[in-house]
């Protein structure tokens, strides 16, 4: 399914590079002039105070919203307008701040919907159930099947997810991401409103993605804890603009960034 | 006294006592009914796809069988006409898509619902610019559909099939038949569920909305030009066609706007009642109640069930 002039990245390779991105809404300014990189197998944070432009930058990267200024450039490809079923089908799934799942269907169509990418059978085949549509629909059932069990949400396979927890919720969004095999997986606020003990089963989910999968994460979380542990590299943005990248300890000492989330007196 | 007996039991002896007019009213209400569903279900489709109340799909019923008349009056072969509509018909889901659809995405339901206004006049406009305004006669023999009646002896009567009604009858259970397995089977038909229930996270998982919404008002406009010709067949084909477009509307209420198996019980409650309360309560106050006797039977329906029959019952957490 892979285009075949890109280049297969090992671990450590620049896997997307976003440039000089800025972003405006009229005269609103959400992004301005930020760059930073993600390598592959590596898992990203994205962090800052409220409306300092995370999901932006999350919406830019999967072709949600167009950048004003700059350029992004995902497995050495760089495009000027993506669009969002294009980021999909060159490998970037993300989950929703505000989960965004298919609420009249069960967990497992969820899931399923995750692999319309990967469905190349005619409609014809699909709707006989015969012959190579019957064999690529129960091929799909067993990848979808496995991440059922990889979430640990078998109970609740034939759930209409209109009716789940929140954090039930969560995790079949998470679930249905992962049906995509994606290179980049963009999580935004996958632990939000969940208690200690979800969060600690989320974390786990994540860095098995990460190590058994090699799947990239980039991550947007709000608490530190759980940023500093998990994560590789931390970038930090502050009303739109980059102001710290590094390693989690390094962010912890910076000062400016100490300032953007405890304030400074004047 | 008089008057209650003629409400409640006069027209029920009347069905005892002659079951071969039961037989035939039946029969006909039947008929009716599935062209009924044929509507309702064209509604269906756009509105689960889109959540947008497709005003335009009357007129769009009439376009379909007017470009397949008018095409053949115009010395093209029926066979071709009819790929050529169905060609026309694909064109004009690709235009909607562009023109009112995309530059409409986002835009609160009511918004889309007025682009359909506007759809329907200017495919008015369009139609009698190409083809006229006169009404024309559907092309029934060329399209190798059946003519003429057969007399079935039944209950010490006679009962009298139009066979293009059966042709009607079985075209349309096939036509929804086919649909049915093609939007819940097949991948399409999983992204166009998922396509209704969020945009956004369709987006994400790599289904492309354009398609989706081509491919639904493709499907729809075929459902259309199907609903033309069996209509079409039955009277004539002309502009006034497009009201009965305005028959679906009870249809959707009585099953449901999100169901296929609504659209297709309603339209057959729809179609029977009907004919069944002209042929025996109509005469009590001089006749003519088919033309309302519909929307009545929507109205009790709104009090007691309004989602509809099969319709996704709405609970909202606060």
């Amino acid at each position: 399914m892979r285009a075949p002039d890109t280049p297969i990245l090992a671990k450590g390779d620049v896997l997307l590079a976003v440039e000089n991105v800025s972003l405006s809404f009229g005269g609103v300014k959400a992004l301005t002039d930020v760059s930073f990189d993600i390598r592959k197998g590596e898992i990203r944070a994205i962090i800052g105070p409220n409306g300092a432009g995370k999901t932006s930058m999350l919406n830019c990267i999967n072709g949600f919203y167009h950048p004003t200024e700059g350029r992004i450039t995902f497995k050495g490809a760089t495009r000027r307008r993506m669009r969002p079923y294009e980021a999909a089908r060159g490998g970037i799934a993300r989950t929703f701040q505000n989960v965004a799942l298919f609420k009249g269907m069960t967990t497992l169509d969820n899931i399923m919907a995750g692999r319309s990418l990967k469905m190349r059978r005619g409609f014809f085949w699909q709707a006989l159930r015969q012959g190579p549509a019957l064999q690529e629909e129960v091929e799909h059932r067993r990848v979808v099947e496995d991440i059922i069990d990889f979430l640990e949400i078998q109970a609740i396979r034939k759930v209409p997810v209109g009716k789940l927890p929140y954090g039930l919720q969560k995790r079949v969004e998470l679930g249905r991401a992962l049906a995509m095999e994606p290179e980049l997986l963009l999580l935004d606020e996958p632990m939000a409103g969940m208690n200690l003990e979800e969060k600690e089963d989320m974390s786990r989910f994540i860095l098995d993605v990460n190590q058994q999968f090699g799947t990239t994460i980039a991550l947007i979380e709000h608490d530190m804890g759980v940023v500093m542990d998990l994560s590789d590299r931390v970038v930090v943005l502050e009303y739109g603009r980059k102001i710290a990248d590094g390693k989690p300890e390094e962010i912890k000492r910076d000062q400016r960034v100490i300032d953007a989330y405890l304030g400074v007196a004047h | 006294m008089d008057l209650l007996f003629k409400i409640f039991v006069e027209p029920f002896a009347l069905m005892v006592s002659a079951p071969d007019l039961l037989a035939q009213t039946l029969w006909e209400g039947l008929v009716g009914g599935v062209l009924y569903a044929l509507i309702a279900l064209g509604f269906v489709l756009i509105f689960k796809a889109s959540g947008v109340f497709n005003f335009a799909q009357g007129i769009m019923v009439v376009f379909a069988a007017l470009t397949l008349v008018g095409l053949h009056e115009k010395g093209v072969p029926a066979v071709l006409a009819l790929l050529l509509t169905i060609a026309v018909m694909f064109v004009l889901a690709v235009a909607v898509e562009r023109v009112v659809l995309k530059p409409l995405v986002n835009q609160p339901d009511i918004i889309l619902f007025m682009a359909t206004f506007g759809l329907t006049y200017f495919l008015v406009g369009l139609g009698e610019l190409i083809f006229g305004g006169e009404p024309k006669v559907m092309i029934t023999r060329e399209l190798f559909l059946p003519q003429g009646a057969t007399d079935l002896q039944l209950f010490g009567g006679v009962v009298r099939i139009q066979h293009i009604d059966v042709a009607a009858a079985v075209v349309a259970s096939l036509m929804i038949a086919a649909l049915a397995v093609f939007f819940s089977k097949t991948r399409i038909g999983r992204a166009l569920r998922a396509v209704a229930d969020s945009h956004k996270a369709a987006l994400s998982v790599g289904i492309s909305l354009d398609q989706i919404w081509i491919i639904v008002w493709f499907t729809a406009g075929i459902v259309a030009l199907v609903t033309g010709i069996m209509w079409g067949a039955r009277s004539d084909v002309s502009f006034a066609l497009q009201i009965i477009a305005l028959k679906a509307l009870p249809v959707l209420i009585l099953g449901g706007f999100t169901s296929i198996p609504g659209a297709i019980v309603g339209g057959l409650i729809i179609g029977v009642g009907e004919k069944i309360g002209e042929f025996y309560w109509g005469p009590l106050i001089g006749g003519g109640i088919e033309t309302w006797l519909a929307y009545v039977i929507a109205l009790l329906f709104l009090l007691y069930r309004p989602q509809g029959l099969f319709g996704e019952k709405i609970i909202e957490r606060i």
